[in-house]
């Protein structure tokens, strides 16, 4: 959105996962950039890395993950200038965490600690990451409250009283009580009934609004992003295959798994669609297949696809500079592939 | 077994399923009601006179939030809880699954597939093992041999193919989809006329999802299965189901037939579930039409359009249905925005709107005037 350096810049960045049978290539050279108080969607089927990406930015993966290569730089308006969150010191990397990027994990049931109630584990934030006054700390978290819409007489409950949309909102406030230039939220609203998802979202769209964080929002539901995000990442098996604004990916998708995302989900709104689903499953990231990694479920596919470089585009056709892809052979304007028999007979061997 | 109600059971049956049409009836849930004590003197109404019926070759969707006792409806139907009152009936006869033989001769007729394949499958057992078990107690079969081919050709109705790539396999072995293909393969060595399917897709990947509800509707169509598809989703109900029921708190608010009902919801409560749905139409700041100062026009009409911004409770200090009840009056007069002082007094009854659809509200005329002018319109 802003011409100014990005908040959090992810350059070639690569996750392993070490095991005996052989690395499991978890995120594969990745190149995201998250600008000052944008919403950026990372959408993926799970186990296509999207959260392995997201924490290993944070640093937060183990043994046996090990980052391969790239670097993540960060750059928030508090900070003297550019830091390298890879080289950072386990001091350091405290004083970032949390501070400067908080994350909303997707089970609010288990990230939250099940025998203390709502103020401790905020107030436990507060004090591990800023200097204030036990008094401080407990008016901020009453504050922190009221700015998720929970009553203040909630502070004394623990998480089990708390209904899931109100757990989730727990995680949120905690998230936000050490005003983080970025929250990762990794599928905050899953396990919520829609109605409450819908709540909670509009609540995160306004206080990103009244507050100025980034997002980059982790989830499976493309239809959610497209409503939400200003731009949108499609992951897939570890790597990104398409990101562009929200509307370039509603209207002028170019890669087809995007595409194939696009037709999965029934719409609730609008004309009645043909579903088409995507047949097939993803690949085992341990013996990744030659070339693209979609080729097995494209309906697109070529031999050309065994061989071709991976790494992102941009769309020449398209009025969106940003749009790119990672498939060089379909564009927007490339009209569907005969689907019915091939997918039929893959959809049989799948 | 209890004969009182009995008016209000003829009522909401006055209402002709959009299901009835696909064949014939199987199963007849009729006023069934399912309390929960709650400590000394607490009850929980976790369904309250819920009657719908199941017919051959048809799916009935049943979509509600969690803990509107969607699932509780699909455990009492698979006779899994007991009722507090009410009557299942199976083609025609009623039938009392609390004995340990009734159950048996219950299971197979009525199976329930669960939401979750990774807990709903034993870690320790082969896919074999899961298969081979129904196989036995239901179909009555002996020799390895039958009980083999029968496995096998279980599997390959699921399409897991080749079979025998999957017979020795466990759970962990298998993806999210599989696992749940085993699921249905284990509910169909039963051979029933009814599958409750309880969230079959939820837990699966969006991009799966699609082929694995296109299988379910294979199998309905093959087997002629009378289909129970229960969700919060209610726009995979759309595209899956020939009848939807809404339920809140317990009860059924309103249903109708699919696609007539997701796009002229007549309920404040399906309104509201139907603006929530995402809508990738409504790209970027789409998110805040719920407020009425930036909701969109509304046209011409003076109100809301159907089929999206319904007006809206305050909703910023959301319980579960269960923790927000009224104690008395329509369930949802604390959420709706119609709500007047008749609604927090009475519980309005599921009444016919037109004669496919029904609504419990008192405010119709306010809250969906179109759908009753619909009625007065094509009535015949």
């Amino acid at each position: 959105m802003t011409p100014d350096a990005p908040v959090l810049d992810i350059k070639d960045f690569s996750v392993v996962y070490r095991t005996p049978g052989g690395d499991v290539r978890a995120v594969n050279e990745v190149n995201l950039a998250l600008h000052a108080g944008e919403v950026v969607g990372l959408a993926g089927e799970s186990g296509s890395g999207k959260s392995t990406l997201a924490y290993a930015v944070c640093r937060l993966l183990r043994a046996p993950a090990l980052i391969t290569g790239g670097s993540v730089t960060y750059q928030g308006q508090r900070a003297a200038g550019p830091t390298d969150v890879l080289q950072l010191g386990s001091h350091e990397l405290r004083q970032l965490r949390w501070r400067e990027i908080a994350i909303v994990f997707q089970s609010a049931m288990n990230a939250l600690n099940p025998v203390l109630n709502v103020r401790d584990q905020i107030t436990d934030v507060i004090h591990a990451h800023l200097r204030m006054s036990r008094h401080e700390a407990l008016d901020k978290a009453a504050s922190l409250l009221d700015l998720v819409g929970i009553p203040r007489s909630r502070l004394r409950s623990y998480p089990h009283e708390l209904s899931g949309g109100m757990r989730q909102r727990v995680m949120i406030a905690m998230a936000l009580a050490t005003d983080p230039e970025v929250v990762i939220m990794d599928e905050p609203t899953t396990a919520l009934d829609v109605v409450v998802q819908r709540d909670i979202l509009a609540q995160i769209v306004e206080l990103k609004a009244e507050l100025g964080f980034a997002i980059l929002f982790i989830t499976h539901d493309l239809s959610l992003l497209l409503e939400l995000a200003d731009r949108i990442a499609v992951m897939y098996a570890g790597q990104l295959m398409e990101v562009a604004a929200a509307a370039e990916i509603q209207h002028e998708p170019a890669h087809p798994y995007t595409r194939g995302l696009l037709n999965s989900f029934p719409s609730l709104h609008g004309a009645r669609r043909e579903l088409a689903g995507i047949p097939g499953t993803p690949p085992d990231l341990r013996y990744p297949p030659p070339g693209c990694p979609f080729l097995p479920r494209c309906g697109y596919g070529t031999d050309a696809c065994r061989t071709v470089d991976m790494s992102l585009e941009r769309v020449a056709s398209s009025a969106d500079l940003a749009h790119l892809t990672a498939c060089p052979f379909v564009l927007p304007e490339t009209p569907a592939p005969e689907p019915p028999a091939a997918s039929a007979e893959q959809e049989t061997r799948a | 077994m209890n004969s009182n109600g009995a008016g209000e059971q003829a009522r909401s049956r006055d209402v002709v399923s959009a299901a009835a049409a696909r064949g014939p009836l199987a199963m007849e849930a009729v006023s069934l009601t399912k309390d929960f004590r709650l400590g000394r003197s607490q009850v929980l109404h976790a369904v309250r006179d819920v009657s719908f019926a199941l017919y051959r070759g048809a799916v009935v969707a049943l979509v509600g939030e969690s803990g509107s006792g969607k699932s509780t409806v699909a455990r009492l139907l698979a006779g899994q809880e007991r009722l507090t009152s009410g009557e299942i009936r199976l083609d025609g006869a009623p039938v009392d699954p609390s004995t340990r033989s009734a159950f048996r001769r219950h299971k197979s007729e009525v199976q329930l597939v669960f939401q979750d394949p990774f807990s709903s499958l034993n870690p320790v057992h082969t896919v074999r093992h899961h298969l081979e078990r129904p196989v036995r107690l239901h179909q009555g079969r002996r020799s390895r041999a039958e009980v083999a081919s029968e496995v096998a050709a279980l599997l390959e109705q699921v399409r897991l193919i080749p079979a025998g790539q999957f017979t020795g396999k466990y759970p962990h072995e298998l993806s999210g989809g599989q696992r749940q293909r085993v699921s249905f393969a284990r509910a169909l060595a039963a051979k029933p006329s009814v599958l409750l399917a309880d969230e079959p897709v939820s837990m699966l990947d969006v991009s799966i999802r699609l082929e694995i509800l296109s299988l379910l509707d294979d199998l309905r169509q093959r087997f002629r299965l009378a289909l129970l598809y229960i969700t919060h989703d209610i726009a995979s109900a759309r595209y899956f189901a020939d009848e939807v029921l809404v339920m809140y708190a317990g009860q059924i608010v309103e249903r109708g037939p699919a696609e007539e009902l997701t796009q002229h919801p007549a309920h404040p409560y399906t309104q509201l579930l139907v603006a929530s749905a995402p809508d990738p139409d409504n790209l970027g700041g789409g998110l805040h039409s719920f407020h009425p100062a930036t909701s969109p026009p509304s046209g011409s009409t003076a109100r809301p359009p159907a089929n999206g911004t319904a007006r809206r409770a305050d909703t910023a200090t959301y319980q579960p249905a269960a923790a927000n009840l009224a104690d008395r009056g329509c369930p949802f007069s604390p959420r709706c925005p119609f709500a007047d002082d008749r609604c927090r007094e009475e519980d309005p009854a599921l009444l016919p709107v037109t004669p496919v659809r029904a609504a419990a509200c008192w405010h119709l005329d306010i809250a969906a005037p179109e759908v009753l002018a619909g009625e007065q319109r094509g009535g015949g």
